[in-house]
């Protein structure tokens, strides 16, 4: 009972942590944390050290302590001591190896999904804490090399797989050649101005999940949306950038995004079912640019969605039967209260809905996001881990189909759902809708 | 303070001057760091713009009221613990009859003042509570594991007054006068941290939950509680 707590984790190598420590210097070491905590941070950080209680309100609130079968090292509490506490109490003159465990802890231990928050007295908002320490990560180059990679993608491109402006141009050709051997002239219109919507894509849905794409663009024809698709960089709504808190990248392409859509003189922007995208655009980089709002509308899948089926822009010619589950993404429910629209929209297109406990905002996150799946295969064990209540709680509702209306959330159950055996499917809303709606027969090619 | 220009000697210094230099503290200290904090948050450009009143009190309100978080509903027996903790604690010295006593004999004014039988209780439930606090801090894991001195001190700190006050009273272990004099250095040393440690969640809560309030009900449209 009274045996020496000690941070014991099992070995492993990821070249963008192990490798960049290599090569860089103590000096390096503390101008980052100098920069991030004397400059950059300061009444919340002051404040939030300062008024912790220890009182370990906020331990069990974490999938990661949950996860983990008690080990006070992954509570919330316990994750802030071995990073700020520590780099405070050794006043900023931290070891190679401190960094190393900072890095560990604050990108692959920690999905930034505010669970805690909402369990801790005071308020203290832990993953803020958390991401200054990604913040100093970032500015001395240790981070995750499967985000970096991203990260650099989005520093030369405005998207995450190093895809040409010509390649985009050419696959939205390919895909609507596509779309038209289901819909009679279906249009995937390029770069029009004054649309009313400028629908932008995950940087997937062009590479390796077209079919996506295809089925928003079988909604967008088949309600009617005078909508639009970039004719240039910024196409891409991933900002991998949040997740290394590299602020500068976030600015630069939130600012693509917002300056693309007033180019084009769109009503708004139309995202697909992505978490951190939308909390970046709305929250993040919106801020990091000097501005309250965003200077146009910015509509998540979840909103687009619930407005459509809403006002009757496209009818659902039958509901699914099987039991279903709803996932509520942190990036969307926590960070902006959409669970009621989502349930809605689930309602609309599923006749068995079986809730999980907790739900809503109160949901536990899925462990893959917060760039802990863009962390990439090093990493994989540590969200499988991270992801045992989830799936638990998935299993305890017997639904056989999870609706998961974000990319991360979705990629990060199926990987939950092959480990622990769950036997269910993963679907977006998008391939629910496109399932149920109904086609006009006049539209079908 | 009269008592002590007549007759000097540490018993009255701690009975009147000191008194008087922990509440000057007390209270400046509070206002000083206040007024850091707020200055602070002008510097942090994301603060303001966002705060909503509303909001805050329905924050505060939330985590004041016994079992309105899900944070207390899963954590039954710490909430009432601290609960009753922090009501006596905050409660039972304005209202005890021999503290109104003091303040009549300096400033002529007086208030309600809790029966000594409940006062006693009180006192006693401050105690209890800060031993079952103690006990917790030491055997549960994840709370032993972010616990340092400060925490322990901290703690001590605040029960001090209360058990040498009880003890005085009622004439126990030590001679009246030095089991008094501890209570008063106790009791002053308490007042003059409280703006300086961790003790400030006194009156950082309010801010913070402010912050997070607003921030989880005007800005991310859901819970904080």
């Amino acid at each position: 009972m009274f045996g020496k707590i000690s941070f014991n984790r099992k070995q492993v190598t990821d070249i963008g942590i192990d490798k960049t420590l290599e090569t860089i210097s103590q000096e390096d070491i503390k101008k980052a944390i100098e920069r991030v905590l004397k400059k950059e941070a300061s009444a919340r950080l002051k404040v939030f050290v300062e008024t912790c209680m220890r009182c370990g309100m906020c331990t069990n609130s974490c999938h990661h302590y949950l996860g983990h079968e008690g080990d006070p090292t992954y509570a919330p509490a316990a994750k802030v001591k071995q990073t700020i506490w520590d780099i405070l109490s050794k006043k900023g003159n931290v070891s190679k190896e401190d960094i190393k465990k900072y890095a560990r802890i604050a990108f692959t231990e920690c999905n930034l999904c505010r669970r805690c928050v909402q369990f801790c007295p005071f308020g203290i908002d832990i993953a803020y804490l958390i991401s200054l320490v990604r913040r100093i990560c970032c500015l001395i180059g240790v981070v995750p090399q499967y985000i970096y990679d991203q990260v650099l993608s989005h520093m030369q491109t405005t998207n995450m797989l190093w895809f040409r402006q010509d390649e985009w141009l050419d696959t939205i050709q390919w895909l609507e050649d596509e779309l038209r051997t289901e819909i009679k002239n279906g249009k995937i219109p390029v770069g029009k101005k004054d649309a009313e919507v400028l629908y932008l894509a995950h940087g997937l849905e062009a590479k390796y999940m077209t079919g996506l794409l295809i089925n928003m663009a079988k909604i967008m024809n088949v309600a009617k949306i005078d909508w639009t698709v970039p004719d240039t960089d910024g196409w891409d709504y991933t900002v991998k950038a949040l997740y290394a808190q590299d602020l500068e990248t976030i600015g630069k392409v939130i600012r693509t995004h917002y300056e693309t859509a007033l180019r084009l003189n769109v009503k708004r922007i139309v995202i697909g079912e992505c978490g951190h995208a939308f909390r970046t655009a709305i929250y993040e980089g919106v801020r990091y640019l000097g501005w309250k709002e965003p200077p146009i509308p910015y509509i998540h899948g979840v909103q687009f969605f619930y407005e459509l089926i809403r006002d009757g822009k496209i009818k659902i010619a039958k509901k699914i039967k099987e039991p279903v589950t709803i996932q509520d993404p942190c990036n969307i429910v926590r960070y902006r209260g959409m669970g009621k629209m989502l349930r809605y929209i689930v309602r609309e297109l599923c006749e068995n809905i079986v809730e999980m406990t907790p739900k809503d905002d109160h949901n536990y996150c899925c462990s893959a996001g917060g760039g802990m799946i863009d962390a990439g295969p090093p990493w994989k064990s540590a969200r499988i881990e991270g992801g045992k209540v989830k799936a638990e709680q998935i299993r305890d509702t017997g639904a056989k189909i999870v609706i998961a209306p974000c990319h991360t959330c979705h990629k990060g159950i199926e990987d939950l759902n092959d480990y622990y055996k769950l036997g269910v499917h993963v679907k977006f809303l998008l391939d629910i809708i496109v399932e149920v709606m109904e086609i006009p027969e006049e539209m079908r090619a | 303070m009269e008592q002590f220009l007549k007759d000097p000697s540490i018993y009255t210094l701690a009975r009147g001057p000191l008194v008087w230099i922990a509440f000057l503290v007390f209270f400046v200290g509070i206002f000083y760091r206040i007024w850091e904090v707020v200055k602070l948050a002008k510097k942090e450009r994301i603060i303001y713009p966002y705060l909503s009143l509303k909001y805050t009190l329905r924050s505060i309100t939330h985590w004041l009221i016994p079992y309105a978080s899900i944070s207390m509903r899963r954590h039954p027996w710490f909430t009432i613990i601290t609960f009753v903790f922090h009501i006596c604690l905050i409660f039972t010295p304005i209202f005890l009859l021999a503290h109104i006593e003091l303040w009549y004999e300096s400033w002529k004014i007086r208030w309600w003042s809790l029966p000594q039988s409940i006062a006693d209780v009180m006192t006693l439930t401050v105690i209890l509570c800060a031993i079952l606090l103690l006990i917790r801090r030491v055997i549960q894991p994840d709370v032993r594991f972010l616990s340092t001195k400060g925490d322990y001190f901290a703690l001590i700190i605040t029960v001090l007054p209360f058990i040498t006050g009880f003890l005085a009273h009622y004439e126990l272990l030590l001679d009246y006068k030095i089991m008094l004099l501890i209570h008063f250095i106790s009791g002053e040393i308490m007042l003059i941290l409280i703006p300086f440690t961790r003790l400030s969640h006194m009156f950082l809560f309010w801010l913070i939950r402010a912050h997070t309030g607003s921030e989880f009900g005007a800005v991310r449209r859901s819970r904080d509680y």
